[in-house]
Parts: structure tokens; sequence; C-alpha cells
């Protein structure tokens, strides 16, 4: 493998669990967020701060996501009181706001985010290889959590939340769950890419990043594992093997999620299977 | 720990207004074990927010809910549901994303899905797709089961709504107009259905407007008029009273 060809394989396991994260929330769940990147941000921020003070990987790693998977818990809460496009907007700001704070913030580095990170102690190869594992193990997770009670229980949560507590389900409880599981995931991504990039800017994190996580969820079908597993894999490599792809990035993006919209709700699962499974 | 003779539920009560007009103005009632129990009363007369304070949607503004001795004013209605006090909604609330089996399922699998732990740790869903195809044919509905609610019958859609009740296992189901919207033959079979619970061990309190099928079913009424109890005891003796019939009709 190639040096390339490895820090391919880097982007696509990160932005792997990122989305796989989300789907948790947005595709298993039902619940609409629209500040992932921020989470993401948060484990990087966590990790590149204590990595940078000696920490060893596996802290780091824990660390980020401790600390995204803890704050999406807080976020989540918003959740319990707003529904669809009010916890859309309400996500929105989040992202924002941690793209304020962070920013001003001199000891993380401000605009110019922080840089020197000490590598993994892995060649690039043997570090790829680190995040695939991660990422299937994500992936894998993601399907015991889709064919558990677990999922069943949230695609009630999705479906008719009223209908849910008359049958006993605590959706609230259930929400927290999923925002905590998906945000630590994307603070695993974020502690992940540190290591990958060995500096980090604030404007990777931003709403931009938010959408395009976003846009891998919905194209592949909200809810679908095998989907959305595809559709990053495609997303993220597509810009790569076409500079015209990488030059109308965005343009691309937000044509294919307004054409998913428009003709298949579900997603590329939802044309394989018109009840995502 | 209750005794045989305590009831099973105790309404106490109960007050709520919305902007300043008073729907449950002292609501108390018992509600005894095995009984069949029917609220009855005018359009308005608080029936429906009564039985939704009991469940739990509606908090009220004072007035206290016991239910086997326990206080569960508080408690949010998953909590209630779980301690066996179901509810079904008036206008039918399936998931419809789901089959009408796995409806009834997830209600049937309530001890998988306690918590999220629970749930994440637990795969199976054998025992509960038995139990819940026991319950729909039990309920008429079992040739149906892997169809969307979406393509049942409203009176179908009533039916489905008690067996995910029921699937709780509730020592007291609440029904909310279960016969409202339905044609005469499907009320009477209806109400035959639902006659049968508390034989099986499920208490209800029911809430309907039709007149002939509650006085055909009920063991007992508890009759509301203007957000208070007018009357209770057995339907001949409630029906008997004068102030009855005049809340009913506005003449005597």
């Amino acid at each position: 493998m190639s040096a390339y060809v490895a820090s391919l394989v880097s982007v696509v396991g990160i932005n792997l669990i990122l989305a796989l994260g989300l789907n948790i929330i947005t595709g298993f769940c039902g619940q609409v967020s629209l500040g992932h990147a921020a989470f993401y941000g948060l484990g990087a921020y966590t990790a590149a701060y204590l990595a940078k003070l000696g920490a060893p990987l596996p802290l780091t790693l824990l660390a980020g996501a401790a600390m995204a998977g803890v704050i999406g818990i807080v976020v989540g809460l918003t959740s319990l009181r707003v529904r669809h496009d009010f916890l859309a907007v309400t996500t929105m700001g989040i992202g924002f706001v941690f793209l304020g704070f962070v920013r001003k913030q001199k000891w993380l580095g401000g605009e110019l985010g922080i840089s020197g990170i000490p590598g993994p102690g892995l060649d690039p190869v043997p570090y790829a290889l680190l995040i695939v594992v991660f990422a299937i193990a994500v992936t894998i997770f993601s399907f015991w959590i889709k064919r558990s009670w677990m999922g069943f229980t949230f695609d009630a949560v999705a479906d008719d939340e009223d209908a849910a507590r008359t049958v006993g389900v605590n959706v609230s409880t259930y929400k927290l769950t999923a925002f905590g599981i998906g945000t630590a995931l994307a603070g695993l991504a974020g502690g992940l890419y540190i290591y990958f990039a060995r500096i980090i800017l604030p404007d990777t994190f931003d709403f931009v990043q938010s959408i395009a996580i976003l846009t891998m969820v919905v194209i592949g079908g909200t809810g679908s594992v095998w989907g959305v597993f595809a559709s990053t894999i495609v997303l993220t490599l597509l810009p790569e093997v076409s500079r015209a792809a990488a030059d109308y990035r965005l343009l691309i993006f937000g044509a294919m999620l307004m054409l998913v919209m428009r003709f298949s709700p579900g997603g590329l699962a939802g044309l394989v299977k018109r009840k995502p499974a | 720990m209750s005794t045989p003779m305590a009831p099973l539920a105790r309404i106490e009560d109960l007050h709520i207004s919305f902007g300043g007009v008073a729907a449950a103005n002292g609501v108390s009632f018992t509600v005894e074990h095995g009984e069949f129990l029917a609220v009855i009363g005018p359009n308005g007369a608080g029936k429906t927010t009564a039985l939704r304070m009991v469940a739990g949607i509606l908090r009220p503004d004072s007035g206290r809910v016991f239910f086997e001795d326990r206080d569960v004013t508080g408690l949010p209605v998953s909590a209630r549901a779980r301690l066996g006090l179901g509810f079904t909604h008036q206008i039918v609330r399936p998931f419809y994303n789901f089959t009408i089996i796995e409806n009834v399922m997830l209600a049937a699998g309530h001890g998988q899905t306690v918590s999220p732990w629970r749930a994440l740790t637990s795969r199976s869903r054998d025992a509960a797709r038995e139990k819940a195809q026991a319950i729909l044919e039990r309920i008429g509905l079992a040739a149906q089961a892997s169809q969307s609610p979406r393509a049942l019958p409203l009176g179908q859609r009533k039916r489905l709504e008690v067996a995910r009740a029921i699937a709780l296992d509730p020592k007291l189901l609440l029904l909310d107009e279960p016969l409202a919207g339905l044609s005469s033959a499907e009320a009477t079979t209806m109400a035959d259905l639902i006659r049968t619970l508390p034989g099986q061990g499920i208490t209800v309190v029911l809430v309907e407007h039709n007149l002939g099928e509650v006085l055909r079913i009920a063991d007992r009424l508890v009759v509301l008029d203007a957000g208070k109890v007018l009357a209770e005891g057995v339907p001949g003796d409630v029906m008997a009273r004068t102030d009855v019939r005049q809340a009913y009709t506005g003449v005597v």
C-alpha cells in the first residue's frame, strides 16, 4: 500500500465512523443533527491537546470519545424539548458555538488550530489499517444495534414517540443513548484524525463538514447500515478520483441530496428495497 | 402491599383547567379489581381528560392517582405502563413503519426494552413474536400479521391498538372511546371483544359515547358532568336517576 493509498484508506475509515455514528442518531433514532462535525472537532481537540501533553494514543482516543459523548448527551437533552426542524436548527447552532469558541481560544491555537501533534507511533500504512479496524468494528456494532431490541426500540421512537411511551418505552433515555453513542463515535473519529493529519484547523469541523456527513447518511438511506457504508466510501473517494468532482464537491453533494429527497427518500437502500431494513 | 379488598386504583380529587376553563373540577372514583367500569357523560363532561390524567398523558393541577396503593401522580406514561397501567388512544397510533405483528411484538417484549443496556444485549425476538402471534389470534388479526397498519380499515386498527395494549400485560387498561368511528356492527364486535378482558385478568376503565353498547357490557358506571362525578353505580340504577337523565338530555 502506497502512502497515498494509505491516506485515502484513512480518510474513508474516519468518514465511515462519522457517518455510521450520525446514522445511529438520525437514521436509527430519527433525531436530526446538523452539528455532527462539532463532536468530531471536540474529539479531535481533546485528543490533540492531550497528545501534545504526552498522553499515549489509547488514552487520547478514549478521552476524545468520552468528551464528545458527554457533550453529545448534554446537546441531546435539547432533543427532549424540541423536535424536527427546531432540533435541526438547534444542532446547527451547536456547530457554530463550537467553532466560535475554539477560534477564540489561544490555548487551543485560535484560528491556526493545533500543529506539531506527535505521531501515532505507527507508520502510515499500519495506522491506516488501525483506522480500518475501528471502522469495521463500528460497522459491526451498527448491525448489532440494528438487530437488537435497541434497534427495534429506536425504530419505534423514530416512528411515533407518543405511541412508544404507551408501550412502556422511556423515550428520553433512548434518545440520549443514541446521542451519546453517535457523538462518542464522532469523538473517536476526531481522535483518529489527529494522528493522521498531525495538524488540526477549526475549519475542518465546520458546518459544511456536518452537511457532508449528513449527505453520506441520507444518500445511503437513513437507517440502512449497508447503504451508509457504501455511500460514504463512494462520496469520500469521488473527489479523489476526479479533479472536477473535487472542485464541485459541494455542488455535487447538494444536487445529490436534492435528487435523493425528490426521487428516493429512502436513499440508495430505498432503491433496492422500499422499506429500509 | 395491597389487601385483596383494596381497590386497584384510586382517583382522588383531580383538578385541571385549560385556559381558565375547568375540565376536571374534583373528579374522584375508585376502580375495583376485575371490574368493567365505564365512564360516561355528555360532551365536554371531562371524561377523556380524566382518563388521560390517570394514564399520565396530562398532569393534573391538583389531586392524586393511586395504582395498587402506590401514588403514581408524578410518573410518566411509560413508567405507568410498566406498572401495569395501560392506555389506548382514541385516535389510533400504530407504528406505521412496523408490520402489525411488530407493533404487538414491541409491547410484548417490554422486558427487553426496560433499559437501553438491556435492549442492546437482547437479540432474540422469538418469544415476543410467539406471544404477539397468540394475541393477534385472540383478537382476530392473525391473518394480517405481516401487513402494514396502513392496509387496515379503522375497525381493525382499533383492534391493533387493543392488541398492543394487552401485550404489555396490563392489570388495568384504560380505553379511550374504542368504539368511536366504527359502524354499528363493528362496534358490537369490538364491545364483545373488550368485554372478555376482565375474564383474562385485565380490569377495564372505558370512556365511551356509545351508550347502547356501554349499558350492555359495563359492570358499573361513573357519570361525569361539568368536570365532576354526578353519579356512580350499577347501570340500571344510575340511568334511572333524574339528574343523570337531565344531564344527558337537558330535560327532566
